[in-house]
């Protein structure tokens, strides 16, 4: 639940309409890379990895895993449910609501790291960014996605990137894990629209 | 969605996507110092109140409020309605100021979908007459589902003046929607006619089982997953329904010796307002099989979800 259409499930792989842009042994790849980024930009600070449901949550489990594997500070991992916050309600059908979780200890002064699996407007990163400051004041708050798929139209941009894919606008970019999707993937197909 | 009048046509699906937004709700505002979401900014909700309350006003007002609606609260007594004004007059008026959604209650039933029908503005039904109170049958259906997991073949006892309560018919369609078997106890002269054909219907298999009928609590309590006593509703009978206030009570009032019949798991509600010692004893509610103040707050979240579910979405082509 990224972007407006940045994300979703997108059908049966290997439909002529579609292909694959990156594999499971690349998405795992990717993911690695990112942790030990993570933990050379931030150790020994610990963070706090908070997922933005519903594909960033799998993915900050991944890499606080990850981070853990390669020797970093053990990571803490939250649930963010941006769907209140967000600035495009009124224009699509009732959006249904996820869980938040977050560490019982609290965001005050802690590096939160923000994940999602694709980055597309920014919308939801500056509703993530709103609904942040109503559960706390992290110290600094950072910004990993699997995917940076561009058209931006907030001034936002990430700090981690697992790959980017310039896009245009009428494609749609899914990421599928195993834990929501059953697979690893990384697929583009033409918009419907 | 576009109104919420009552709860017998509500699809189990729309049923169960209210009860977990507001599950969701409640979750989300856990333990946070400022309970403020802004998913309702610049929206404005009105009650219109024609008949006295404490806790659906205050509950929706809350709802409203904690989702960054404005809200306008207006009763029939210190408003024009005081002056004779129609409601369909008050009505226009208040949609012509810009209201986004009327919350009403009124003694007539059906008012609710006469209003719906004259105004542009979303309607949430708060109670009409003796007709139906379509939240406090979600509340009560999001308390049960936290105490006993799920609906699905759980056996609800609802007890008392079961003809003068909207409460009881809400209820009932929306229990059995979602799976629940409807068990009735009641003087019959509290009954109202026909009864014992709720819940079936032209697609009787579909809406599940119907409604059974008693006189005797002491039988019924023993099989029971939960028990919901109603108000005696004294300011709509004109005339005797029971010999006396006393013999109702030792017949139909959930006593402690009662509170013992019950299953370990069994659940009590009472919609309120209560009068202990009549329908429901002191010791009952104050014990932890009641989830009384649980409906209350529960109250809060099922209405934040509704209006959630009404105002936060893009309209839908009437």
């Amino acid at each position: 639940m990224s972007s407006p259409s940045g994300t979703g499930a997108v059908g049966e792989a290997g439909s002529p309409r579609q292909r694959e842009l990156l594999s499971a042994a690349e998405v795992a790849r990717i993911i690695a890379r990112m942790a030990h980024q993570v933990i050379e930009r931030t150790a020994p600070e610990p963070v706090m990895l908070i997922g933005i449901p519903t594909r960033g949550v799998p993915l900050a489990r991944r890499l606080a895993d990850r981070i853990r594997e390669f020797g970093g500070t053990r990571p803490s991992v939250g649930i963010l449910d941006v769907t209140l916050y967000r600035d495009d309600l009124r224009r699509r059908p009732t959006r249904p609501l996820q869980a938040t979780e977050l560490p019982a200890h609290g965001l005050d002064d802690a590096l939160v790291v923000l994940v999602d699996d694709v980055l597309y407007s920014g919308r939801t990163v500056a509703a993530a960014l709103d609904a942040l400051r109503e559960y706390g004041r992290p110290r600094a708050v950072q910004l990993a996605v699997l995917v940076d798929r561009g058209h931006r139209e907030l001034p936002i941009r990430a700090d981690y990137v697992g790959k980017n894919l310039p896009t245009s606008r009428n494609e749609e970019v899914g990421v599928l894990l195993i834990e929501t999707d059953g697979t690893d993937a990384v697929m583009i197909r033409r918009s419907q629209r | 969605m576009r109104h919420l009048l009552t709860t017998t046509d509500l699809p189990r699906e729309t049923v169960t996507a209210l009860l977990d937004t507001a599950e969701a709700l409640k979750q989300a505002l856990l333990g946070r110092e400022v309970r403020k979401l802004p998913t309702l900014r610049g929206r404005t909700v009105v009650t219109l109140f024609y008949e006295n309350s404490t806790r659906t006003r205050a509950s929706f007002e809350i709802a409203g409020k904690w989702m960054s609606a404005d809200v306008v609260n207006i009763s029939a007594s210190g408003s024009s309605v005081a002056k004779g004004e129609s409601l369909r007059d008050t009505a226009l008026t208040l949609a012509a100021m810009g209201a986004d959604c009327v919350v009403i209650r009124h003694p007539a039933s059906g008012a609710a979908h006469r209003l719906a029908s004259w105004v542009s503005t979303h309607v949430i039904n708060a109670g009409d007459g003796t007709h139906q109170h379509p939240t406090q049958a979600l509340l009560d259906a999001a308390t049960l589902r936290e105490r006993l997991g799920t609906l699905n073949g759980r056996i609800v006892t609802i007890v008392g003046d079961v003809l003068h309560s909207r409460v009881a018919r809400s209820n009932i369609e929306l229990l059995i929607t979602l799976g629940a078997r409807i068990h009735l106890v009641a003087p019959p002269t509290l009954l109202p006619w026909g009864v014992q054909n709720w819940g079936k219907g032209p697609n009787r298999e579909e809406r599940g089982w119907p409604v059974t009928v008693g006189h005797d609590l002491d039988t019924a309590l023993p099989g029971t997953d939960a028990v919901m006593m109603l108000r005696v509703q004294a300011e709509r009978m004109h005339g005797g329904f029971f010999p006396s206030a006393r013999e109702y009570s030792i017949s139909y009032g959930l006593t402690e010796a009662r509170l013992r019949l019950l299953p370990e798991h069994a659940v009590v509600l009472h919609p309120g307002p209560m009068l202990r010692g009549m329908e429901i004893a002191h010791s009952v509610v104050d014990s932890p099989r009641a989830a009384i103040a649980e409906q209350v707050r529960n109250g809060v979240h099922v209405r934040m979800a509704v209006l959630y579910h009404l105002l936060a979405a893009q309209e839908e082509q009437a």
